[in-house]
């Protein structure tokens, strides 16, 4: 072990300090890039499991769903190649090359995202958000640079206030936005045109998982008939498929120091929770425009 | 054609007559007036293939080159031949010139006229390799291009749904009779099994047969046509012996192993195209017995490719011998293997203090339950079962036995129960291309009062179970078992006996029905678990396997 965990995590948390604005796993996936060209194994297979093992790791420090679905999804997208060659340096050459052109196309994914979704913002429009999330920040960056007139509603999120974040980026790009509190979602909804959501994870249904909060919303735009869009990195999809709230496992649903120092989980309020593919409208993602059933489309091709 | 029906010995007579008795009556007039329909509409197409060539021709010279735009024309009607060709049906349907009896005119011609077009394009591809110009053909496309988009794409049903039709039994009579081995007389053929009963006339279009008139019955001793394998096979399925999906291609599979065994290519023949052959009549018989389920299907077309593909100069014995290794590798791996693969999957998803509910008796559901309580997860299970196979009776006692705790309700008490059920397994008799589950009668009620109280419909399916069909709903295409089965003895009084006595009563006893995909929550496949949305996905990566 070439990169021992602490200087692993390290990395990582040194990662994330630089680019405060890059996703929790893209920080992740050059991590691993890092690790991969440190290791000094001497088989492949011996050089997957010591990348599984990081991934592991690094899910310990932050227990997103994002960094084990990037983790995972880096994994294969480098091994996705021919590795016939004789010579183990060559082979690990191509793998890191995989991996950068891996991270260049994550890097470029939020963009891609924001070009599909601002054409859905009309003028005039008044859309509902919920807490901090940096993809549905830069679509409504980049529809304000078209010039388009909107007006914002953000939910304060609590237990973090990570909704008041939101508000302080969105005043900067002059968009009147409103705070509103987290109860006040079915009030408001009236008002609403539509509603963008990011997502920490998309799962195989179609569904998402996201920030606690997120379900109340789908559930209520529902009942409103107003549009529920979701904005998220390809790089986000997981291979999990929960049937119910209770079904999403525990290392998701709370902080990773939560869960190494608690006891009692049952005690603990879980973070995220999980919205059904029927409340979803659809889904921006890199890899196009998609109804939360191609979803399990998209996954088949990338893992299958 | 036509004539041959009348010329064959006194049992065929009967036996149309019977058929006849039940639909139309068709007097001889009536006969004769069809026969002569038939022999016009096979002039009228003559005619019009002579004048299709003629306007070919003319069409060529005139020629002149063509923009590329013009291509697409040409891919369209080209396109649209194949298409308006009939789709294949289960059972063979012989290439008969003109099937549409007088009332159905238009459909004729459609696919008169989408045969033509068939043998043009056929002609003008093999003229396009011959002369290597392109232009040539782009207007002869062109003219034809919009003929063939006024013309609506017209598909030919399958028989097994068009039982009140007359002249699809009497194809189906004959075509019973021609498959036995030339040389024997007609007494060796295979029998057709009459209707029993008044049918609901909703379902008139399915066959009803009586299980106390068991198909082997009408066979005559030695049935030489037919091995004795096949037909142990057929009293089974027909008496209820052997039952299920997996149960039934298993049994099935088996059969054909000893037939193949017991095969001798016969001088002058190859192997690869005789047993194919051979194996036709037996599923006409085993059809008659019982209507093949979709995984019967499937399992008939790989043995029929595996056999296709045997190089002819293979030898006899290691020919026979990789067929049945063949046939060995398939059932362990979709149905043995796949059982453990989709047991592994399901245990993810049943967590400690689960009340689980079942319905009736699937072979898959029950193994991944065992498996679940080998590997210590802590649930109970509730059985809901319906009359009149009672077969969650059978589940119940394998449940019990392992010692799971197991409750055990008719289905009238579905939505008592369900406030306390935490998640529905569900087994599958097929899983049709746009997302529907056909399962056993009851098994959509299930899911809809599930999906009304918000609890999670898994399905467990194997993927040799998934079909190409599209069915949106229970009527077109079902299977009627005998009636007779719904009449119950209490107290000692039988009130239904009489039914037959009384002319607007009609027994119905259904044995499928198709449960639409938003009330399935999960499919879990030997693949992995899919929303069942995606089942047409899987086909698409299965056909590209293969």
């Amino acid at each position: 072990m070439v990169l021992p965990e602490d200087e692993l995590v390290e990395y990582f948390r040194a990662q994330m300090r630089k680019d405060p604005d890059m996703a929790s796993a893209v920080a992740a996936i050059r991590t691993l890039l890092e690790f991969l060209k440190r290791d000094k194994g001497e088989t492949i297979l011996g050089l997957r499991e010591n990348l599984t093992w990081a991934t592991d790791c690094l899910t310990g420090v932050d227990s997103s769903v994002a960094v084990s679905s990037g983790g995972e999804l880096f994994l294969r997208f480098i091994s996705l190649t021919s590795l016939e060659h004789q010579d183990l340096s060559r082979c690990k050459k191509v793998m890191e090359e995989r991996g950068e052109l891996f991270l260049e196309k994550i890097s470029m994914s939020r963009t891609k995202v924001a070009k599909l979704c601002h054409t859905f913002i009309k003028d005039g429009a008044k859309i509902l958000t919920h807490s901090y999330s940096r993809v549905v920040l830069r679509v409504l960056e980049k529809a304000a640079a078209e010039k388009k007139r909107f007006s914002v509603y953000v939910t304060e999120s609590q237990p973090d206030s990570a909704g008041r974040q939101m508000a302080e980026a969105l005043r900067k790009l002059n968009v009147p936005v409103t705070v509103v509190l987290d109860a006040a979602v079915g009030y408001v909804l009236e008002k609403v045109d539509l509603v963008i959501v990011g997502a920490e994870g998309v799962v195989e249904s179609g569904g998402i998982i996201n920030k606690i909060g997120t379900y109340q919303m789908a559930v209520c735009s529902k009942a409103h008939n107003k549009p529920f869009y979701v904005v998220a990195e390809s790089f986000k999809f997981v291979r999990l498929y929960p049937l119910n709230q209770q079904d999403v496992p525990d290392k998701f649903k709370y902080k990773a120091d939560t869960l190494k120092t608690v006891q009692n989980l049952s005690e603990e309020h879980p973070i995220i929770d999980y919205t059904p593919p029927s409340l979803i409208t659809l889904l921006f993602t890199d890899l196009g425009v998609l109804t939360p059933s191609a979803v399990s489309d998209e996954l088949i091709k990338l893992y299958l | 054609m036509a004539d041959s029906g009348v010329t064959d010995g006194p049992n065929k007579k009967d036996e149309i007559e019977r058929v006849k008795s039940e639909g139309k009556d068709l007097t001889k007039e009536e006969k004769q007036r069809l026969r002569k329909e038939k022999k016009q509409q096979k002039k009228n197409k003559e005619k019009k293939d002579d004048k299709a060539s003629q306007e070919s021709e003319k069409e060529k010279k005139s020629a002149t080159s063509a923009a590329p735009a013009s291509q697409p024309p040409t891919q369209l009607p080209a396109q649209k031949a194949p298409s308006a060709v009939p789709a294949p049906a289960p059972v063979p349907v012989p290439a008969s010139e003109a099937p549409a009896p007088a009332d159905k005119p238009a459909k004729s011609k459609a696919e008169l006229k989408a045969e033509r077009r068939a043998r043009q394009e056929a002609e003008r591809a093999s003229k396009q390799g011959k002369k290597g110009e392109v232009g040539q053909q782009a207007p002869q496309g062109k003219s034809k291009a919009p003929p063939s988009e006024l013309q609506p794409v017209v598909k030919r049903l399958p028989e097994h749904i068009q039982v009140d039709n007359p002249d699809v039994l009497k194809k189906l009579a004959k075509k019973l009779e021609r498959q036995q081995t030339p040389g024997y007389n007609a007494a060796t053929k295979i029998p057709l099994r009459s209707d029993y009963g008044y049918k609901v006339s909703l379902f008139s279009h399915l066959h009803q047969y009586s299980r106390k008139a068991p198909l082997t019955q009408q066979l005559s001793i030695p049935s030489t046509v037919i091995h004795p394998a096949i037909v142990q096979l057929g009293l089974q399925y027909s008496q209820g012996i052997v039952a299920g999906s997996n149960a039934r291609s298993v049994a099935l599979l088996h059969a054909f192993k000893q037939v193949i065994r017991d095969y001798t290519t016969p001088p002058n023949e190859e192997l690869s195209r005789d047993l194919v052959n051979k194996l036709k009549p037996y599923i006409s018989f085993l059809n008659q017995c019982r209507p093949l389920s979709a995984s019967m299907g499937n399992a008939i077309k790989y043995i029929k490719k595996e056999i296709s593909n045997i190089p002819s100069q293979c030898k006899e014995e290691e020919a026979k011998s990789k067929l049945l290794n063949c046939i060995d590798c398939y059932i362990n791996e979709k149905i043995v293997l796949a059982a453990k693969a989709i047991a592994k999957y399901s245990i993810e998803k049943i967590s400690d203090g689960d009340v689980i509910l079942v319905y009736g008796c699937s072979s898959l559901v029950n193994h991944i339950l065992c498996e679940a309580f080998e590997k210590s997860r802590k649930f109970r299970v509730i059985v809901v079962d319906s009359r009149p196979r009672l077969e969650g009776r059978e589940a119940l006692r394998r449940l019990v036995q392992r010692g799971i705790s197991c409750t055990y309700v008719l289905i009238s008490a579905v939505s008592y129960i369900l406030p306390e059920v935490s998640k529905v397994f569900l087994g599958a008799h097929a899983l049709l291309a746009n997302g529907y589950v056909m399962s056993r009668v009851g098994t959509s009620q299930i899911a809809l009062v599930a999906k009304a109280f918000n609890v999670p419909v898994l399905v467990c399916c194997e993927t040799y179970k998934f079909c190409d069909r599209v069915q949106t709903d229970s009527f077109v295409s079902n299977e009627l078992d005998d009636p007779d089965d719904l009449i119950v003895t209490r107290k000692g009084k039988t009130q239904l006996e009489d039914w037959h006595q009384v002319d607007s009563l009609g027994l119905l006893n259904l044995v499928y029905d198709v449960t639409p995909p938003d009330f399935v929550d999960l499919v879990i496949t030997d693949l992995g678990m899919i929303p069942c949305t995606s089942v047409p996905v899987v086909l698409r990566v299965k056909n590209v396997d293969q």
